[in-house]
């Protein structure tokens, strides 16, 4: 196992660079650059600007300068927000992307699991209906209808939450947003643990562990749940790195100071800086949350082994 | 296993519920968008909200803290580094330059107490309050405001705002780097004697030194942090507050600076200023009584405001227009300005106003918003014209130009992605097919490229702009369609108006001044190289407890002018 992880561990450097040479170039030819605004600025400034970034020099000298820049974690200095460079504005953002995005998952996953196995238990009864019915409306509701709808509800109307905003992050301001992350999570979870629990229950070695008397509550916690967990756990991989690297709407909507919104500013103002630093950082996190499922894979599947 | 199973069910229904109760409420206030009564008043109506008040007749808060929606993150708090409006209002309360200003907008002595002209009005000196002290106790000095200066205009520093000090002698050959920044006619007398020479008679350079680009640094910490000196620990500044406490993307906290000079007369302990740019969470934050003051409210809840928060919702005019320009340096708008001018008659400006955009916004039939100091705004003729009469001269022109119903003129609307720009857009081209058949196809663009676009003067033929004013005079409008500007994106060139703008650079009797600026207006609007459409309102919401608060045109909102009420 540990020569399987050293081996994907190897393996990620090419996937790193590329996704690093890809993002660099692809950023770096959209029209518009980090100091053009409305106001136009004496190209004497310009020509200092670009200087004082390097944005003069021929773009594969760039590349290699932010190449080098990065083998030392050197993100650069942010191009919009002057006062900041990208590690301080990652550093910043990360703990409260990672605490939010975090709990959402673990409350996702738990109430995900228990739904989905009560519903594949109850299959076809109104509870798996109902069940199920409220997942579909998760999924289908997005982020940016639910968020508001939250917030006008128990902020607004009930007054029983902070509309928004972080306080260093007290409980009572973490709730609504915890709640607006996990909830689409919850009913694609319970959807996945249901399905899957549904083809295990129907397979041989339940029908077996049944046939040799055991109680239900054992056939299904210690021989069904495991088996059915998989296709979570896997889903549960790139699930965990985009939710704890932050969603801007969710961000935006309760004035959060996560990581989410870098990603879209930082492309809308050409902070070529900022928005190659959250792209490696999650690049990185996928890679290594990914890593986590298929080692996770062994544990839970007998027959996978490394 | 067993799970009482009947909980279960209900959270669907629970679900539903709270979609059910959260929708009745959006619905509401899109349900009243469709109905108008009239908004052009609005802004008249609440200017005298609770400016009569004074904080000795009334009881103040017992916790004087002010919790201010400001829109977007700053990117910076060093005054020459910053760009854009929510910094400046942070540093309007954190520094102070030379001139100050009452909350109605009129210049009063900052930092400096007082100040002579000379008579050609090309000298100014001033004189540096004895008790101005920076937050660390150090005096206030001449030489501070020098030391500044020059960051500003040196090249390296790359500021943004380093041509508001261009009517400065040698600060435009500093900006490009042809002369040292020590050559800037800005000089310290001794400790709190300034003079500073400009180019020519500048009327407005007092309104000038209201803009935080020209607040002063404290020498000894740039010297020491670098570039770092803005950061809240690092930061040492010279207005009513100081910063103590900058989360990027929560807020930013700033408390009153026991060490200011006028420290005794300000109210406000502590402001928190949010970065808020979601504009429907600032207002929810507000209804939920965490904000006293939205920065700008959702235009589409305009009505919804005016119906439920109407003594809240203050939408003063703002000093800056919205225009759509031509790009008259190719066809089809090059030497054709029959064309345009029957396009710019068609628009129903009114309708526009009123019903697409709301929020109080005034249908613009010049260039120059009103209530600009010392001037009178020019308008086009037919503006006096019932609308029949226009679309009749519209017509004609429009027939002059080659066009008719069965030859149509086919054109592109280019905007910047915005609900409120499209909005705008598909009325324009609504009312320019309805009138003349005219086949406008329109186009948005990432504000990037728009703004690429615009500048090459290539792929546009008509698109939409706006600008804001930095300081309170004509000319900051009058300058941007000067052949020379960078931000003359239709490409206007006209021989006369340049010369008009430059005699009234050098003209030192403002009356005379005056009628020169409104000459060149009035060439200018008669070559339609754009179409006014309209002026700007501020969209704020303020809390009834915030006492003191008046509109005021430049939208300058200084902290230390209000007081929180009990409540």
């Amino acid at each position: 196992m540990l020569a399987f992880a050293f081996k994907r561990f190897l393996g990620a450097w090419p996937t790193l660079l590329l996704i690093i040479t890809v993002a660099f170039f692809m950023v770096r030819l959209a029209p518009g650059g980090p100091f053009d605004t409305e106001k136009t600025l004496p190209p004497e400034i310009q020509a200092n600007l670009d200087k004082k970034y390097h944005l003069d020099e021929p773009l594969v000298m760039q590349y290699g300068r932010y190449l080098w820049d990065i083998a030392r974690g050197d993100f650069g200095p942010s191009f919009q927000y002057k006062d900041y460079s990208v590690n301080e504005l990652i550093g910043a953002g990360f703990p409260v992307s990672l605490r939010l995005g975090g709990s959402a998952i673990l409350l996702a996953l738990i109430i995900g699991v228990t739904l989905g196995a009560i519903a594949a238990l109850r299959q076809n009864s109104r509870v798996d209906y109902s069940v199920m019915t409220t997942a579909m409306v998760g999924i289908s509701i997005p982020n940016f209808v639910m968020a508001p709808l939250l917030l006008l509800v128990f902020a607004v109307y009930l007054g029983w939450l902070p509309a928004g905003g972080w306080e260093g992050g007290s409980f009572r301001n973490t709730v609504l947003p915890i709640i607006a992350l996990s909830l689409p999570q919850v009913a694609y979870i319970a959807r996945l643990t249901r399905g899957s629990m549904i083809e295990v229950l129907r397979s041989n070695f339940i029908r077996t562990a049944r046939a040799k008397g055991l109680p239900e509550h054992t056939v299904i916690i210690r021989h069904a749940l495991k088996p059915a967990l998989l296709p979570v756990v896997s889903y549960l991989g790139p699930a965990t790195a985009a939710v704890i690297t932050g969603s801007v709407v969710i961000e935006q909507i309760f004035g959060l100071p996560g990581l989410g919104r870098y990603f879209v500013q930082g492309a809308l103002n050409r902070d070529y800086t900022l928005v190659m630093g959250v792209v490696i950082f999650y690049g990185v996190l996928i890679i290594v949350f990914n890593l986590i499922v298929d080692l996770l894979y062994a544990v839970l599947d007998p027959r996978v082994r490394y | 296993m067993r799970i009482d199973l009947k909980h279960i069910t209900l959270i669907p229904l629970f679900i539903l519920i709270g979609l059910l109760y959260g929708c009745s409420g959006e619905n509401e206030s899109s349900q009243k968008s469709g109905i108008d009564t009239g908004s052009g008043q609005a802004n008249t109506q609440q200017n005298t909200a609770s400016t009569s008040t004074e904080p000795g007749k009334l009881v103040l808060a017992k916790q004087q803290i002010f919790h201010r929606g400001n829109g977007s993150e700053p990117q910076s708090l060093d005054p020459h580094k910053s760009e854009g409006v929510p910094s400046s209002h942070i540093q309007r309360d954190i520094f102070e330059g030379l001139i100050g200003e009452t909350p109605e907008g009129k210049l009063i002595p900052g930092a400096a107490e007082r100040w002579e002209i000379s008579e050609d009005g090309t000298v100014y000196t001033f004189y540096i309050r004895e008790n101005a002290r920076w937050s660390n106790g150090d005096p206030v000095l001449a030489s501070d405001f020098v030391f500044a200066w020059r960051r500003l205009l040196a090249p390296e520093t790359g500021s943004y705002y380093s041509q508001t000090f261009a009517p400065v002698l040698n600060a435009e050959a500093i900006i490009q780097g042809k002369m040292k920044p020590e050559t800037l006619a800005a000089e310290a007398l001794d400790e709190r004697t300034l003079k500073v020479t400009l180019k020519g008679p500048t009327p407005y350079f007092l309104g000038l030194l209201t803009h935080s680009s020209t607040f002063p640094i404290h020498p000894a910490s740039v010297e020491k942090y670098g570039d770092k000196f803005s950061r809240p620990d690092n930061l040492v500044s010279n207005g009513a507050y100081t910063l103590s406490e900058w989360v990027v993307q929560s807020h930013i906290r700033v408390d009153r600076n026991p060490r200011y000079w006028d420290n005794a007369n300000t109210t406000i302990d502590t402001v928190f200023f949010y970065p808020i740019e979601d504009q429907s969470s600032a207002l929810k934050r507000y209804r939920a009584g965490e904000l006293d003051f939205v920065y700008e409210f959702p235009i589409n809840q305009y009505k919804w405001l005016k119906e439920n928060l109407p003594g809240e919702m203050r939408t003063p005019l703002y000093l800056g227009n919205y225009y759509y320009g031509f790009n008259v340096t190719k066809p089809p708008f090059k030497d054709n300005k029959k064309l345009r001018q029957a396009l710019s008659m068609t628009l129903d400006r009114e309708i526009i106003a009123e019903k697409v955009v709301t929020a109080g916004v005034v249908p613009a039939y010049g260039w120059v918003p009103r209530g600009v100091y010392n001037y009178e705004n020019e308008e086009y003729d037919w503006m006096s014209l019932s609308k029949e009469e226009r679309l009749a001269m519209a017509k004609k022109l429009y027939e002059e130009a080659g066009y008719s119903k069965d030859n149509p003129f086919t054109v592109e609307i280019r905007y910047n992605t915005s609900e409120n720009h499209k909005k705008v857009a598909l009325a324009i081209a609504a009312m320019w097919k309805q009138a003349l058949g005219v086949n406008a196809k329109i186009l948005n663009e990432e504000w990037k490229v728009f703004l690429e676009n615009r500048k090459q003067k290539q792929v546009t033929e008509v698109f939409r702009a706006g600008w804001i004013a930095d300081y309170n005079d004509a000319f900051s409008f009058a300058e941007l369609l000067h052949s020379q500007h960078g931000i003359n994106d239709s490409g206007y060139v006209n021989p006369e108006y340049d010369a008009l703008l430059a005699q009234s650079a050098v003209e030192p009797d403002p009356e005379k001044r005056k009628t020169l600026l409104k000459q060149a207006e009035r060439i200018m609007l008669e070559d339609y190289p754009i179409i006014p459409i309209y002026y700007y309102t501020s969209k704020r919401v303020v809390k009834p407890y915030v006492g003191g608060y008046v509109d005021n045109i430049m939208d300058h909102q200084y902290s230390k002018h209000l007081y929180i009420l009990e409540h």
